[in-house]
Formats: structure tokens, C-alpha cells, sequence
């Protein structure tokens, strides 16, 4: 299904995506957080995208473990080290593998989930990333042990994402720099639950 | 928002080297990215390591010299440095007496100087680390990620640097870093916003005459917004907060009167006239006073006030030498 050729035109993607959304997610924390996650994300991004064309014909489990280093030491925040540990637990559940197929695929996403969960000390329900990661990668489990295909899996984990991003609006922060607004946090949208969302959609687009 | 800036992605790098060449006599860069250690190693020493995003200085490559840090690790601005840096400034500056970490509690400097530590702890270094969480602004409950590092921690520094300098182990000079952070006591307040270079615009408005209370040290909300208020009025206010986190009744203190970045020293001396006078009032005696910017937040227009809680060894360890472009003492200071 995804080899490191396919996997790597989606990471560019991913990247474009990134510098696309910049000025808007980075809107979304100035809200509430200290307005730089669009600035980190695109920066990490862009790190990766140079680092593309070495990789496509290197094993799943490096590429995403390349990817992962390179977003930790370029995206700081805390951001960097959360989308870093994701992707780079998720090269170690993926190593060797010159192929993943769509149960690959879901158990790299859980492996990544579980180490941003891990690393952020956090759970569903605290206004960050996992609000939109969680009830994407259920719904994205639900559909696949109905044996459904790859685009019908990623489309309902999509969905999930978005109303998890939504979902965000109405919670109080917990967790990062929009805790110390406190029910001031009411109202606004995460900006990481955001970002994955993007990543997600983008991913999706490509199947 | 105008600033004298040459390209904003260059803004850390160009800070930095501007820095070493005015102090080349305390600091040097790192080739590998922006971490300055002292221009001399001391070997026999725990190392100090601090750091945290750009836009707080003198925080934190001007505490680095004799007395205080040994490295500084600087991200880029109001965002952590990232694993790979701190694990550089770590390896370059250990010794075997070890390293220890001093982090303020924010979210991403936590998580980025925790995979920062496991990184040199698998390469052999003796590494721990303390957290710093001075601002009482923020509540600390089981809800929230706890009280926020600010201008406190450079007590810290200071005092734990002068232990370390004099050669005391590893767990000691930990135990006397966690001794100032359950004594030291920060909040601030600001009337205008700061903007990160790259974002181009500030990160919250305020309106004429709002002041926001509590604010954070990258302009993140504090804990309220109200009208803005005199110097008198707004230190009582700041003070009366800090003042019923802990007992302070009958102590000695340090007092730091820290100024955001676009606050005059003339109000900050304003401030501490009054804030002098109430602790005089309430029986807290005033120790050593420090006015000044210690921990800025780029061109915010605010301040923060700090207490801390003072002891036989504290009071040594703050007078004792310092050399560092941002804090000199002269050491051998009689008390009083």
C-alpha cells in the first residue's frame, strides 16, 4: 500500500500543508498560547522536506524515525518534542518494513498517539493535539475492523479529527500554555488538535 | 511593530554572537548552534545549565561566568531549545562532579530538557535537573501544569551557582536549587504587549487603560484584566498575592523588582519605593534589593516582582562572587 516513495511524497505534502496553514495556526495560539506553533511547524517542516529526497528509497521505520529527529531538533516548543516522539515511536513499531499495509499503518498512528499521550503526560479532554489524534485514530480502528478500505478508514478519521478539533473549542485548557488561562481558554480552538487535523486531511487527500 | 532587526530568522543567532563579542572575556559560542558556555571550562565543579526561548535577556547567556552558570542553551524566541542543543551544553560542560539542569516550568522547556537529559545520561554524563516555579499567578493544582518559571529563577542561579562554584556535590548544590524555589515568590504585571519577531504582530492587546495581571514571561494572559492602575496600586496588588502564598511574616528577603523590557528603571524605582515601605510595615526585613532586567519578555511594557525568603545559607551564597555580564559581586561582603 505505502512504500517509502508513496510515504515521502505524503510527508511533502504534509510540508506544504504546513507552510500553507502557518499564519493561521499560529493565529490560533496567539489566542491562547504564545503564538508560534504555525512559525514551529512550518520550520520543522521545511527541515524535512530538504531531507525528503534522500529517503524515498530507504525502509518505513527510517523514514519516519528521520522525520521525527529532524522535527525534534528543529521545532522546539512543545510541539517539537510531541510530533517528534510520534513519529519516531512510530519508525520503531515500522522498523525494516519496506511496505505498510493499512493495519501497518493504523498501529504506527497508535504507537505515535501513545507516545505524544506518553512524553505530554496527557489524556482526552485537556484542550491539546490528542483531542483531535484520539477520536481520529477510534474512529480510523472502528472502520478498518469493518473491513473497510483505506480512503473510507481515512475519510471517518478525518471527520473524528475535525470534530475533535471543534470539540476544543468548549474545553478548559489542562495541559500547556493555554492552562494558565484557565476558563479563559472557553472558546477558543486548539492550535495543535489543528495542526493534526491538517496532517491528517492531508494524508487522506492522497488515497 | 518597528524593531531594529536584519532578517527574523536570523534574530537568535546574530543576538547571540553580538553578545560573545561584547563579552568575549566571559563567553563563548558553540559552533554546533546557539549555546555559550564560559569562555574558560572550570573542571571540579557540578556544572550549571540553564535556558530556555530567546527573548529574555540578559536571561540567560548573561548569567553565565563564575558564580553562576556555566552554559546557557538559547531557542529560538519565547520557544524552547530543542533536545540536540541542550545535550550539546551539557556534554561540553560536564565534569565529574556532574550537571544540573535548571528549567523553568513551561511545558515544552520541560519535555525538551527532559529528552535533552536522557540523551547525556545515555553517553555516561551525571546529569539531574530542577524545575522552577516561582508565579503564584498560576495555580498549582492537579488541573493545571503548575506554577510557571520566571524572574525567580535567577536566584536560583545565583545562589546555586555560588555553591557549586565553591565545590559542593552534585546532590547539594540540587538540594540547595530546590531550597530558593520553595522560597522564592514571582508575579508580574504588564500595560502593553511584546511581539515575537517572527510573528510580525503582538501576541495580545491591550486596550488604553487595561492592564493585565499576573502575565507570564512571554506575554502569555495572566490571571485577570482590569483597569490600569498607579505604581502603588499595582504593586499592592502584585504583592498581596505573593504575600499569602507564603509566610513571610518575621523573614529576612531578597527583593527583585524585574523589569519586562520597556519599563523604565525610573518606575521600577518607583515601585520599589512602595514595595520597600509595605514590607517594612509588615515586619519583613529587606535583605539585598535588585532592580533592574533580569528576565525581560523582548518589549513588554510590564513587571514582575519577586520574594524570596532568605536563610543563613542563602544570604552567603547571594553575596558571594559573581562574574557574569549580568550579575557581578564582589563577594566577601559582611551581612546587614
Amino acid at each position: 500500500m505505502v512504500d517509502g516513495k508513496k510515504l515521502t511524497a505524503v510527508l511533502m505534502q504534509i510540508s506544504h500543508k504546513m507552510t500553507e496553514q502557518k499564519d493561521y495556526l499560529t493565529r490560533l495560539d496567539a489566542a491562547i498560547g504564545d503564538s508560534d506553533h504555525g512559525i514551529n511547524m512550518a520550520r520543522g517542516f521545511e527541515a524535512v522536506e530538504k531531507k525528503l529526497p534522500s529517503l524515498a528509497d530507504k525502509d518505513i521505520g527510517t523514514i519516519l524515525k528521520t522525520v521525527g529527529m529532524t522535527l525534534v531538533s528543529t521545532v522546539g516548543g512543545a510541539s517539537g518534542p510531541l510530533y517528534g516522539s510520534a513519529f519516531m515511536k512510530a519508525g520503531v513499531a515500522m522498523a525494516g518494513k519496506e511496505d505498510m499495509d493499512l493495519s501497518d499503518f493504523l498501529e504506527a498512528m497508535r504507537t505515535g498517539v501513545e507516545a505524544v499521550q506518553m512524553r505530554g503526560r496527557a489524556g482526552a479532554g485537556e484542550k491539546t493535539m490528542l483531542d483531535s489524534m484520539l477520536p481520529a485514530m477510534d474512529a480510523m480502528e472502528e472502520e478498518a475492523s469493518a473491513n473497510a478500505q483505506i480512503h473510507t478508514v481515512l475519510k471517518a478519521g478525518v471527520i473524528a479529527a475535525w470534530d475533535g478539533v471543534e470539540g476544543t473549542k468548549d474545553m478548559i485548557a489542562t495541559k500547556g500554555r493555554a492552562s494558565y488561562l484557565g476558563e479563559r481558554s472557553v472558546g477558543h480552538q486548539d492550535p495543535g488538535a489543528t495542526s493534526f487535523a491538517y496532517m491528517l486531511e492531508t494524508i487522506a487527500s492522497m488515497f | 511593530m518597528k524593531k531594529f532587526i536584519n532578517d527574523v530568522d536570523l534574530v537568535e543567532e546574530q543576538m547571540i554572537q553580538g553578545m560573545v563579542k561584547a563579552y568575549p572575556q566571559y563567553l563563548k559560542k558553540l559552533d554546533c548552534g546557539n549555546v555559550v558556555v564560559r569562555a574558560a571550562k572550570k573542571e571540579r565543579k557540578v556544572a550549571l545549565v540553564s535556558g530556555g526561548g530567546s527573548g529574555h535577556e540578559p536571561a540567560h547567556g548573561g548569567f553565565v561566568g563564575e558564580g553562576m552558570l556555566d552554559a546557557a542553551v538559547a531557542g529560538a524566541v519565547f520557544t524552547s531549545p530543542t533536545p540536540d542543543q541542550i545535550y550539546e551544553a551539557v556534554k561540553e560542560v560536564a565534569t565529574e562532579a556532574g550537571v544540573l539542569l535548571i528549567v523553568k516550568n513551561y511545558t515544552g522547556d520541560v519535555m525538551n530538557f527532559e529528552m535533552g537529559e536522557e540523551m547525556a545520561q545515555m553517553e555516561g554524563i551525571r546529569v539531574d535537573h530542577v524545575i522552577t516555579n516561582d508565579d503564584v499567578a498560576v495555580k498549582d493544582s492537579l488541573y493545571t501544569v503548575g506554577r510557571r518559571g520566571v524572574a525567580g529563577t535567577v536566584f536560583v542561579h545565583k545562589i546555586a551557582g555560588a555553591l557549586a562554584e565553591q565545590g559542593a556535590a552534585l546532590p547539594e548544590v540540587k538540594a540547595v536549587a530546590l531550597k530558593v524555589i520553595d522560597n522564592v515568590r514571582t508575579m508580574g504585571a504588564a500595560i502593553a504587549p511584546c511581539t515575537v519577531p517572527a510573528a510580525g504582530n503582538p501576541g495580545f492587546t491591550l486596550g488604553e487603560n487595561e492592564m493585565e495581571v499576573g502575565i507570564g514571561i512571554h506575554g502569555e494572559p495572566g490571571t485577570h484584566r482590569e483597569e490600569r492602575k498607579t505604581a502603588d496600586e499595582t504593586a499592592d496588588l502584585l504583592l498581596d498575592q505573593i504575600l499569602a502564598d507564603i509566610d513571610y511574616a518575621g523573614s529576612e528577603v531578597a527583593v527583585m523588582i524585574n523589569g519586562a523590557g520597556a519599563t523604565p528603571l525610573m518606575e521600577l524605582y518607583i515601585i520599589n519605593n512602595h514595595v520597600a515601605d509595605v514590607l517594612k510595615e509588615k515586619g519583613i526585613r529587606v535583605y539585598r534589593t535588585y532592580v533592574g532586567e533580569y528576565m525581560t519578555s523582548i518589549e513588554m511594557q510590564g513587571f514582575s516582582i519577586s520574594l524570596l525568603k532568605l536563610d543563613e545559607q542563602m544570604k552567603e551564597l547571594l553575596d558571594a562572587k559573581a562574574d557574569t555580564p549580568a550579575w557581578k559581586e564582589i563577594g566577601g561582603k559582611t551581612h546587614g
